[in-house]
């Protein structure tokens, strides 16, 4: 599947919800499924700023497509970073690169896209393009 | 007695929904709320009186002047300065912080020593260690026990006669711990150091006596009593404000200036340089008129009712934990449940209506002494009820259901 059809699939699964409450269940059982980072990933290093809750992101690459674990101190941080991880994982650099990030407005988190807010969505958005940059550059 | 559902008619942002949900407004701590009384005074200098002040002989600039200067007043006697000109008009307390730190780096040497406590907000941190940096001096720290009071005895080891200043807050921003700090100013004094307190949480709550505490200098900000923010104001102590430098350079804080040489205005002009925040500080009058027309004995007495009454409900809840469990607290409680990230519950109750704080609330090394990455902090002012207590430990509960 292309990154906007994983999109646009994670935009049907959350139109089903009612309120807020069916949106943030769904979002804490998500993050209790995030592909788990390897500790010995998880440094000082490596942690996202910018971010109350502490968030940890690696990538590597297979047969030129980008795979991401992460793990986050916070439920529901978890499960943010699992949608996220859910949408650009398993694809080609460059897709990762040009892939646009609406979806979050459009599942009714477009609060967490707040450059203040302190949960750091953005620097993960941030950094999860930087990795496809930096592979993108490996590829090249 | 109060009468809240009265007081909270004074409160137009508490009639709002957050959410679709009434708002319940529990980050006290962090700001307080505006009453119209203070909105209107606001309104009313920017449509009836705008000028530059101390500076114009228009009607307009010596109306400002006056009121400006009128609300000077009311800060001194709220206060109970000895004269105006030692309240400092500045942008709130971190500037009279950083104004009194940046005055003393030319009394201080090699070998001088500052304490501060182990309750310090980052404000009342990062610029001692600036001092101490530009200075040579160094930063002793009074610990604190379990329960987030200060250790005392350890406050007495540290004191000695290189001690050259002592700064502690009146109240802990994290914990609400009221800090003896009758006691603190006295030991202080007795080697010779000058001491500044932070009242930035203590003003909402209590009305100090700056003559009889002996305070050598006291800092707030008027948006934690209602006030706007953006102004706050510095007491000193005359022979203090007179020894210390001008902090910046500018228009109103000089006497006469040639390229050769520049004489610095009196207090308290020396150091207020530039235009400064006029309706704020009007304003900041207005609001220390709001707080007394209730009364502060009143305002106690109602808050530590609602302060006991949220703690016995809180500890109700299976694997909840307060941090800061000092016998003098103000109406601030601090706490965790089991293992669930504080930013996981404040996000929840956020989408119930329920505005609280969550993480380190700028004071780390407490957090550290707790091993803990940060905590709920729900803080109460006296607009606040035993119903939106009672409503916020549901949305709590719920919260907990949801993120277990």
């Amino acid at each position: 599947m292309t990154i906007e059809e994983v999109q646009n699939e994670i935009i049907d699964e959350f139109s089903m919800f009612e309120d807020w409450e069916e949106r943030y269940q769904y979002m804490i059982d998500l993050g209790k499924t995030l592909p788990l980072i390897d500790e010995k990933y998880k440094t000082e290093d490596n942690i996202i700023k910018g971010c109350q809750s502490k968030v940890w992101v690696h990538a590597d690459m297979q047969e030129d497509k980008v795979n991401f674990t992460a793990d986050s101190d916070a439920i529901i941080t978890k499960g943010i970073i699992a949608i996220l991880i859910r949408a650009f994982s398993n694809q080609h650099p460059k897709d990762i690169i040009e892939a646009n990030t609406d979806f979050i407005d459009k599942i009714g988190l477009k609060e967490h896209l707040s450059p203040t807010r302190a949960n750091g969505l953005v620097s993960m958005i941030k950094q999860i393009k930087m990795y496809a940059i930096a592979y993108q550059t490996q590829l090249n | 007695m109060l009468n809240v559902s009265e007081i909270r008619k004074d409160f137009p942002i508490l009639n709002r929904k957050v959410n679709g949900k009434p708002l319940i407004y529990f980050d006290n701590a962090a700001t307080s709320q505006t009453p119209q009384q203070v909105i209107d005074v606001i309104v009313d200098y920017y449509s009836n009186y705008n000028a530059n002040i101390h500076r114009g002989v228009h009607s307009l600039s010596q109306e400002a002047t006056d009121a400006y200067e009128q609300a000077r007043l009311k800060i001194q006697k709220h206060f109970n300065a000895k004269h105006p000109y030692e309240v400092i008009f500045t942008s709130g307390t971190t500037h009279g912080i950083n104004l009194v730190a940046n005055g003393f780096s030319s009394l201080l040497k090699k070998g001088d020593e500052i304490i501060v406590s182990a309750l310090e907000h980052h404000s009342n941190i990062v610029p001692w260690q600036m001092l101490c940096e530009r200075t040579g001096a160094s930063l002793k720290v009074i610990p604190m026990n379990e329960s987030g009071e200060l250790i005392l005895s350890k406050y007495d080891t540290l004191l000695n006669e290189n001690t050259k200043l002592v700064f502690v807050n009146h109240i802990s921003n994290a914990l609400g711990t009221i800090n003896p700090i009758e006691t603190i100013i006295e030991k202080a004094h007795k080697v010779g150091a000058a001491i500044l307190v932070d009242g930035a949480q203590s003003c909402p709550h209590i009305k100090p006596d700056v003559q009889k505490l002996d305070v050598d200098f006291y800092v707030c900000s008027a948006h934690k009593l209602c006030g706007p923010t953006g102004v706050g104001m510095l007491y000193g102590k005359e022979d203090w404000l007179k020894k210390l430098p001008p902090y910046q350079g500018g228009g109103e804080m000089i006497a006469e200036v040639t390229f050769e040489k520049t004489t610095y205005a009196d207090l308290p002009h020396k150091f207020e340089a530039g235009t400064p925040n006029i309706s704020g500080g009007i304003a900041f009058g207005a609001a220390i008129d709001y707080m007394n027309s209730i009364g502060f004995d009143n305002i106690a007495a109602y808050e530590h009712e609602l302060l006991d009454y949220a703690t016995q409900q809180l500890q109700q809840i299976e694997g909840l934990k307060i941090y800061g469990t000092a016998k003098e607290k103000t109406s601030v409680i601090s706490f965790n449940v089991g293992t669930i990230h504080p930013y996981d519950v404040g996000t929840i109750l956020d989408k119930m209506g329920i505005a609280v704080r969550t993480g380190h609330h700028c004071a780390q090394p407490i957090m550290d002494f707790y091993k803990i990455p940060g905590t709920i902090r729900a803080s109460f002012m006296f607009y606040n009820t035993k119903e939106e207590i009672d409503t916020f430990v549901a949305a709590l509960k719920k919260a907990i259901m949801m993120l277990s």
